[in-house]
């Protein structure tokens, strides 16, 4: 996944936290980078009119943003579920992380080939608590 | 959430090559499925060429398998066994409806391989984290995975071309 999708992955999460546009500071928080990282990348996107920015309120996905942003989260949820149910990775959340961002959206769909995923994927991922609602409860609560 | 390609460690490594690793396994289970999901009179009309392509893939993946394998034991690592996988595939597997959409399967495997090497590779070299295999041996046996899958894209694209 590339990093532009990782960003809008990560809008999306946090408009889902927010319940409106994503703050910076939340962003900067789920990627991990500086608020000034996040500015400059949000400017990309948004000439690229896969997001909106509005001063002091925040960055919002546009339509075009959103699918790309849904395919993104979908893609990481295939890691995740592959990762802990066909590798049996015991600490999958921390590994789906490191990996994102070296797993193609075409290798994720080849591996969903042998996952058995749930039709609503990706709208079970809590976005609060980092994880697959449906995933944690199969493997037996969601750890922290 | 890790921004930037990069491989960081012999873990991170070694669970790249595993995923390699079930990748040609899907191939290769999937390329046995086609050939098992058609009846014996869609078999007949499947053409040899056809037929030796999905044979050829599954004897190219179980070489690729056993090549990361090797890499895989030098991180002290493990694999999934392909009978695991092929009981995976067996689970979900939906077969394609003609012979084209076995050709757009294996078009799919074959392109999704080399994408799998080639990410990997600029992953490997955009890191200076030192691993417990040979950087050179890996770099160069990924290298000949992603070309012999670069390969197997053309041939699957030259049958497809003679067909339309």
């Amino acid at each position: 996944m590339n990093t532009a999708d990782q960003y809008l992955k990560a809008v999306y999460l946090a408009q889902r936290i927010e319940d409106g546009p994503a703050s910076t500071g939340t962003l900067a928080d789920l990627l991990e980078v500086s608020p000034a990282s996040v500015n400059e990348m949000i400017g990309k996107l948004e000439d690229r009119g896969l997001v909106e920015h509005e001063k002091y309120k925040g960055t919002s996905l546009t339509d075009e943003g959103l699918e790309r942003a849904h395919d993104a989260l979908q893609t990481y949820c295939i890691i995740e579920r592959f990762l802990a149910n066909v590798l049996e990775v015991e600490e999958f959340r921390e590994e789906a992380r490191a990996l994102e961002s070296v797993i193609d959206d075409t290798v994720a769909e080849r591996l969903d080939t042998i996952i058995d995923r749930p039709e609503e994927c990706p709208d079970c991922f809590d976005p609060e608590r980092d994880c697959c609602e449906r995933l944690e409860a199969e493997l037996g609560g969601c750890a922290d | 959430m890790s921004l930037g390609q990069r491989v960081s460690s012999d873990h991170q490594l070694a669970r790249l090559l595993q995923i390699g690793v079930v990748l040609e396994e899907v191939v290769e289970s999937r390329a046995a499925h086609h050939l098992e999901s058609l009846s014996p009179e869609e078999r007949a009309e499947v053409d040899e060429e056809v037929r030796e392509l999905l044979v050829e893939a599954s004897e190219e993946s179980a070489d690729h398998r056993e090549r990361l394998e090797a890499l895989i034991d030098d991180l002290d690592a493990e694999t999934v066994a392909y009978e695991e996988i092929n009981a995976l595939v067996d689970a979900q597997y939906g077969p394609p409806e003609d012979t084209d959409g076995v050709l757009y399967d294996q078009l799919a495997n074959e392109e999704t391989a080399y994408k799998f090497y080639d990410d990997l590779i600029e992953a490997v070299e955009a890191s200076d984290a030192e691993f417990d295999l040979d950087r050179d041996r890996l770099l160069e046996t990924l290298a000949d995975i992603r070309e012999e899958e670069k390969e197997g894209v053309e041939e699957v694209t030259d049958i497809m071309e003679r067909r339309a």
